[in-house]
């Protein structure tokens, strides 16, 4: 129970209480949607909900008005109970034109609730979706929905008939309209969202008065007209006490950076050059300096992680973002990284693809480029966070791999985690593990490739260390001397050297997590942003009494000791991903398991739905 | 005329050094007669005299015959990837300003595959000094043309006759910025000396055009300077605060500038006050000289440009950091952790 929680509005018609609902806003990108869609999931925090949320914009910046191309949504799964996912079929869909209309119907579920705004109904709109005649005058639409008819723009307008604003101004108001209506659908603290108006336009009155003015009269609009005779309650889901705050998956790989400046006392430095969805995570640092985290916007994507490594020569800690383009412009500095042996942290945000493919949306495609995207023998840390706030651990942790082995890490999150957001219980920083940095000024018996018995890393030296002046390059290196060698056996040696330094770093995998039990008929495998719609597929079918277990792997390179004898436990394994099969192939490879594939490309996150029929297809066939 | 104005004194503080201190026991491996010999002699000879502890001194470079230079100091040093060397000392200086950077690169390294990340070390003015080789041609790959190499150059990629036109390094170097900018030449070492140790010297961004034989692959290609008559005819030594002139001393020759257009003209025959002075400070009419060539005008050699007091980005990028912690303290992982909005759960 959320002791900020504010009383709930003192609701005249009944309420119904609901576990959990799945609603989606969708409107032109200028509407104003994301703010929406963000405003309500800080409301449903308050309100003590677990949550998962899905935005989703287009590449253009400004797509021409009433496009299909244009329209921005912004999803949001909220529940009594455990949330996993941003859901797969909606219970409740706001169109504030024709063109979201027609884009998100169909995800609509039979029943549902649709709001749409009535006013942006009109000729032009509708030629623009492509819709012959307007759709809501087809009798099928209220056959098959609860539809309500609202014109949104027209109450807006009327709510500030005597606020000194222009049309312009009043119009851009309207999705709070939208939101106030939702909120009192859904019963949902309005709080929030009023300090969050009064914070952001505290510089104009004006703006504050006409939003607050907007929100209330959608909220007061729900509660009197006669179209809304129910509205429904969402009790508080039973979370882990502490302090929790909403947080999205790129802030949280900037906020674990920062952490780890704090802990190591040593200064990051982080190039970037802008890329979607990778470029919040140099906008978040780029606030924080107080941490001595320098960010460098790079001339380029090469710029960019070479600055990173010469930094890491230099003793700070380096750190480069990308999503899947940029990160295939690092390659060959990547390799250069691996044979100088210094530590580097890769964040990959990845997007489809190839080339441009889709920026804005998710894809998990970039596990071979992770792998083996680099020339010759070129083995990394591979890590991929699991949700949003897991962001933090892993950036954390890859920080602390990097330094402790002298090695690059790349970090693979994606477009789904990097927006996506949930509650996130607040972590102890005290308690993260240590990272424990050393700078080597013996000069007694000093050699740039001397390594540690346990890590096989070489010492790190700051240049400024008397004594200990050296050159290391791209060039291969004699181990131990670091001088230049073309020797055939001393190359042999050192290509093992460096695969078995990242093999050593299983070392620091804790055993494998299964969520279920450790023998049965189906062992679901997944990694990265896919562990919400897996987790709540196969406890679905758990529930359904399938023998079914999952596992979620954080380390891909190296993949954990215990991993070979967990997946023979199982009679099936199944690897859903979003790719044509990418980890599936290594497991095979790996452990020479018959482990299957699902795989969708499309966009957008696997749903639980699907992977719960590939769970039970998969099931059938154990038998 | 031998020596360059204004290059600072031998170190009077600081440790001492001799040119062996800062030889690597490493065998030096270019083909013999290479003009590179020479430079690293005359660096290893300017070193002692800017009074830098010697492990503060990194020499970042990219690939190519000039690329192979750290390895033979004994100084910290990187040999990194092609053409990256200034983006790799960018990042070092943001990581560590107290070091002294200097990056060693080549026509093709600097010019060609590195082209953008020299535009941007140099218009960000970050405080390193860029040494570019300029052999006219690809030493290290076996004799292809390179930027710098004039048009029609018949090479092993190029038989018959390169088909685009040179950039004259000096010339991009002040296009983007650049705040010192030289030219010197592998065959004259005390010129070298001279020009190194004033870029040294530069706070921002030097850079310095070396003019480089390769007898391998482009022998001589420089020759206009190397031979003893058309250098005396052709090479132009600037001094700051001198007029431009050049020529043997029997029929001196010096510039004026008509406008923007420079124009030679024989000494004698004009007034003193009508020469072309040269003033490093002056980006602009460095950015004139620096295209200047024979056979139509003079070849200058020495610094073109020194333009004092511009920023330097490591420090502005320092200046905001310090300040931000002096305003409001170090950063606190904890209390960011809490800021905004956050609820709990009892």
């Amino acid at each position: 129970m959320s002791d900020a929680m504010a009383p709930a509005p003192a609701a005249a018609k009944p309420r119904r209480t609901l576990t959990r609902a799945v609603i989606r806003f969708a409107g032109d990108s200028g509407d104003g949607m994301q703010v929406t869609g963000e405003q309500f999931t800080t409301e449903a925090a308050w309100a003590g909900n677990d949550i998962s949320t899905l935005p989703n914009f287009p590449a253009e910046i400004r797509a021409p008005a009433g496009t299909l191309f244009g329209v921005s949504s912004f999803q949001l799964q909220f529940g009594s109970q455990r949330v996993y996912t941003p859901g797969d079929q909606l219970d409740a869909l706001v169109a504030m034109n024709p063109a979201a209309l027609k884009v998100h119907l169909a995800d609509l579920k039979p029943g549902g609730i649709l709001i749409v705004n009535t006013a942006a109904f009109e000729e032009r709109n509708l030629t623009k979706a492509g819709y012959a005649k307007n759709p809501l005058e087809d009798p099928s639409l209220a056959e098959k929905f609860r539809l309500h008819q609202v014109d949104i723009t027209g109450l807006t307008k009327a709510a500030l008939e005597d606020l000194p604003l222009n049309a312009k101004e009043k119009d851009r108001c309207k999705n709070f309209f939208a939101l106030g209506l939702v909120s009192w659908i859904y019963t949902r603290p309005l709080d929030p969202t009023l300090d969050a108006i009064k914070k952001r336009f505290a510089k104009n009155p004006t703006f504050v008065e006409a939003n607050i003015r907007v929100l209330k009269a959608g909220h007061a609009f729900g509660e009197t007209a006669e179209i809304f005779a129910e509205n429904y309650g969402i009790d508080p889901a039973e979370m882990a006490p502490g302090v929790y705050r909403s947080m999205i998956g790129n802030r949280a790989l900037a906020w674990g950076l920062l952490a780890a400046a704090q802990r190591t006392k040593i200064p990051i430095v982080f190039g970037a050059y802008p890329i979607t969805p990778a470029s919040s995570i140099l906008e978040e640092l780029a606030m924080h300096k107080r941490f001595k985290v320098r960010t460098f916007q790079a001339e380029d994507e090469i710029a960019a992680v070479t600055s990173a490594i010469g930094a890491s020569f230099g003793g700070a800690i380096g750190v480069t973002a990308s999503s899947g383009p940029g990160i295939a412009l690092k390659g060959e500095a990547i390799g250069l990284a691996v044979m100088a042996e210094l530590p580097l942290v890769i964040f990959d945000i990845q997007r489809g693809g190839p080339s441009t493919g889709l920026p804005t949306k998710t894809e998990q495609a970039d596990l071979m480029q992770a792998l083996y995207g680099r020339n010759s023998e070129s083995p990394i840390v591979v890590l991929a966070p699991s949700s949003p706030g897991d962001c933090f651990y892993i950036a954390y942790e890859a920080v602390r791999i990097a330094i402790k082995y002298m090695v690059p890490v790349m970090v693979l999150s994606d477009g789904y985690l990097a927006n996506g957001s949930e509650p996130w219980l607040l972590p102890d920083p005290k308690a993260l593990p240590d990272i424990p940095t050393h700078f080597r000024t013996e000069k007694e018996g000093f050699f740039p490739y001397l390594r540690d018995p346990a890590t096989l890393a070489r010492p790190w030296v700051r240049p400024g260390t008397p004594g200990l002046e050296h050159r290391i390059g791209g060039i291969e290196k004699e181990d131990v001397t670091g001088n230049i060698s073309y020797e055939p056996e001393n190359h042999d040696h050192m290509v093992r050297t460096r695969a078995e330094k990242v093999r050593r770093v299983a070392q620091e995998i804790p055993p494998i997590s299964i969520n279920g039990p450790h023998t049965g008929d189906v062992l679901v495998v997944g990694w990265g942003g896919t562990y919400g719609a897996i987790t709540a597929a196969v406890e679905e079918a758990q529930m359904e009494g399938k023998a079914v277990s999952s596992i979620h792997l954080r380390y891909l390179n190296p993949l954990p000791p215990d991993l070979g004898q967990t997946l023979r436990q199982f009679r099936k394994v199944l690897v859903p991903e979003i790719n044509s099969g990418q980890l599936v192939r290594i497991l095979r490879a790996e452990y020479l398991v018959d482990a299957v594939g699902f795989n969708r490309v499309r966009g957008v996150p696997l749903q639980t739905q699907e992977i719960l029929e590939a769970i039970n297809q998969l099931v059938e066939a154990a038998r | 005329m031998s020596t360059v104005k204004g290059a600072p004194e031998a170190a009077s503080s600081g440790p001492r050094y001799t040119k062996k201190d800062f030889e690597s026991d490493q065998d030096v491996r270019w083909c013999p007669g290479c003009g590179d010999y020479a430079i690293l002699s005359a660096i290893q000879k300017a070193m002692p005299d800017l009074g830098i502890p010697k492990e503060d001194i990194v020499f970042i470079s990219g690939i190519g015959c000039s690329s192979r230079f750290p390895y033979y100091m004994n100084t910290y040093g990187f040999h990194t990837i092609h053409g990256r060397a200034p983006a790799i000392a960018t990042g070092l200086k943001l990581a560590r300003p107290d070091l002294k950077v200097f990056v060693v690169t080549g026509d093709g390294d600097g010019l060609s595959i590195g082209g953008n990340h020299l535009l941007h070390v140099l218009r960000r003015n970050v405080n390193v000094t860029i040494l570019m080789f300029n052999n006219k041609i690809y030493g290290l790959t076996k004799g292809q043309y390179s930027p710098t190499s004039e048009l029609g150059k018949v090479t092993k990629s190029t038989p018959l006759g390169s088909a685009d036109r040179p950039v004259s390094p000096c010339a991009f170097a002040l296009a983007v910025g650049a705040t010192f900018v030289a030219r010197t030449v592998d065959r004259n070492i005390a010129h070298m000396e001279e020009t190194l140790k004033r870029a040294a010297a530069h706070k921002g961004a030097a850079f310095v055009e070396i003019l480089q034989n390769c007898n391998v692959y482009n022998d001589l290609a420089w020759n206009v300077l190397y031979d003893r008559e058309s250098k005396v005819l052709h090479e132009l030594r600037l001094e700051h605060g001198k007029s431009l002139i050049f020529g043997p001393p029997d029929a001196r020759k010096g510039l004026v500038l008509e406008g923007v257009k420079p124009k030679v003209v024989a000494v004698k025959e004009v007034p003193e006050s009508a020469l072309w002075v040269h003033d490093e400070t002056d980006r602009g009419t460095a950015l004139i000289l620096a295209q200047l060539w024979a056979p139509d005008y003079p070849i200058p050699i020495g610094v073109m440009a020194n333009e004092q007091g511009a920023p330097i980005y490591e420090d502005l990028v320092l200046q905001q950091e310090q300040k931000v912690i002096a305003d409001r303290g170090e950063g606190d992982i904890a209390a960011l952790l809490r800021s905004g909005e956050t609820w709990t759960i009892k």
